[in-house]
């Protein structure tokens, strides 16, 4: 069943803070639920249905369930990692259109800033029963030199250079320039960025996001729901997920699971690429967006580094503004999971709600797309498409 | 300049499903698997075929060579590492590390052969040096 037209989404939050000193996880799942049902004009007694993924406390939906006061119809903690919060609009939309609930509530939050966590570098601990564990764990895959070997093998096959690289980071801080609550707000310029200190080659410090505090809530509803509030409509088009791994060992860097979410979204969704005003993209590293970007189909496979460059992702300036708020790479990144604040501001632009230094004019038609997991090894890409009615 | 720190190497658990790859690792052997199925080898090592979920698969010992990849060199951690995506002669494409040589000239394309280093435990890991 096509979820197109079936559902929308009312309430968007995210929350101010960046550095989470003074509050408890749970607490910030409680904060951007009540953001998220405010901007919507909902109260938590309308909500039926409720969505998190692993960074909420507890067993699964529950024990958030119980803390918030809900009492949900229809419950789902699918965790995808960073792509999670995207899937979760997926299968809200879903469970709507079945009649399963009609105000679905899906939250997020962390604080990995306040925890001192070395997400980037320090190899995690792993569960020696996921079964490539063994096979792994041993040569210290961490999450930012699994993404450097995607880039290395893009740079031998298609020529793609550090400093194309770059322009995705210097798009991204010339919009958070204009975000008060951003973690960078500098501007950068291409030569910031390759002098900035190597981590894992090929990829430098401003290759990759920030590590940030807060979290964010989103509100689905269903279209007879959000006709009756008064925010502007924003509708959920298409939607669709997939996981890609390693292929039994014919491995290959050069392409994400966008590849394979990206144009059954579009298909839903009755529109292409070339029509879309404003995307948020994944943004964990650079090489995170370029690829995305590739297998999303706005550019050819191999032509990501041109079609990045010269500011062809700055609102204002280029053919497709990318990451208004700054993205991860500049705003927020929180819990690591980057996919709840990608689908927010395609929301706020939607909605005519950006910041007007960055607001792309008639935004009519979005793009929200997560990656959860490691573009090195396997992981989880969402690609949400929504439309201004 | 080869890199003559070496950093602690994390152990693999075997378990019953992998205790045959890692009895070979003790030998000095690279052993993957293959499928009968479909003839075709696969890695990581995995008691069900992930082509056709069959459990008719064999060990086979792999000649130990094969060319990188991919790769990225640590720059960040107390002890400067190189990880690899290196594809084995028999085609599969596996997880390691370069060693024993300078991170600088590493290339992808570059011919490797196996070479075993002891992890904490003293379960030997297989590694790659440029032949």
């Amino acid at each position: 069943m096509s979820i197109n037209g079936k559902a929308y989404i009312a309430g968007a939050w995210e929350h101010p803070t960046r550095k989470a000193v003074d509050k408890s996880l749970a607490e910030l799942h409680a904060d951007v639920a009540k953001g998220a049902l405010d901007d919507a004009g909902l109260s938590s007694d309308d909500v039926d249905g409720y969505f998190c993924a692993g960074d909420a406390p507890g067993l699964g939906p529950i024990n958030m369930v119980d803390y918030l006061g809900l009492n949900p119809t229809f419950v789902d903690s699918t965790d995808t990692g960073g792509s999670s919060y995207v899937v979760h609009v997926e299968h809200a939309a879903q469970a709507i259109a079945e009649g399963r609930c009609r105000v679905a509530l899906i939250t997020l939050a962390a604080r990995p800033a306040a925890e001192g966590m070395a997400t980037g570098t320090a190899p995690r601990v792993y569960n020696q029963q996921q079964p490539d564990v063994q096979f792994e764990f041993p040569f210290a895959p961490v999450i930012t030199n699994m993404y450097a070997m995607a880039a290395m093998r893009h740079m031998h096959e298609f020529g793609t250079t550090s400093e194309q690289l770059a322009w995705i980071r210097v798009a991204a801080s010339t919009h958070a320039q204009y975000n008060e609550h951003a973690v960078r707000r500098e501007v950068v310029t291409v030569e910031d960025v390759v002098n900035s200190p190597m981590i894992t080659t090929p990829l430098h410090r401003l290759d990759c996001c920030v590590i940030s505090d807060g979290g964010g809530a989103l509100v689905v509803v269903h279209p007879d729901v959000a006709k009756e509030l008064k925010r502007p409509l924003v509708k959920i088009k298409g939607v669709a997920s997939a996981v890609k791994g390693q292929d039994a060992g014919q491995t290959d860097l050069t392409y994400t699971a966008a590849k394979f979410s990206g144009p059954r979204a579009f298909e839903e969704a009755g529109v292409k690429p070339a029509d879309i005003k404003y995307a948020s993209i994944y943004d964990s590293f650079t090489v995170t967006v370029l690829l995305q970007l590739e297998d999303l189909g706005f550019c050819e496979k191999g032509k990501g580094g041109r079609f990045v460059q010269d500011g062809n992702l700055i609102s204002g300036q280029g053919k497709l503004p990318f990451n208004t708020d700054g993205g991860g790479l500049c705003n927020n990144h929180p819990a690591n999971r980057g996919g709840m604040t990608k689908v927010i501001e395609a929301v706020r632009q939607l909605r005519g709600e950006a910041h007007e230094k960055v607001q792309v004019p008639n935004c009519d038609l979005a793009l929200a797309h997560g990656t959860g997991g490691s573009i090195g090894t396997r992981h989880c890409s969402s690609t949400l498409i929504m439309e201004r009615e | 300049m080869a890199e003559n720190n070496i950093r602690t190497i994390a152990s693999p658990e075997p378990n019953t499903e992998t205790e045959k790859f890692w009895e070979g690792a003790r030998q000095g052997k690279l052993i993957i698997q293959k499928c009968n199925d479909t003839g075709k080898h696969y890695w990581y090592p995995r008691a069900r075929s992930p082509f056709t979920l069959t459990d008719d698969v064999s060990w086979v010992e792999a000649k130990g060579t094969g060319t990188i990849y991919t790769f990225s060199v640590m720059k960040r951690a107390k002890i400067n590492y190189c990880i690899a995506y290196v594809e084995l002669d028999e085609g599969v494409r596996m997880m390691t590390n370069i060693v024993d040589t300078d991170y600088d000239q590493i290339k992808i394309g570059d011919k490797v052969k196996v070479v075993f280093k002891d992890s904490e435990n003293g379960i030997p890991v297989p590694m790659f040096t440029p032949v």
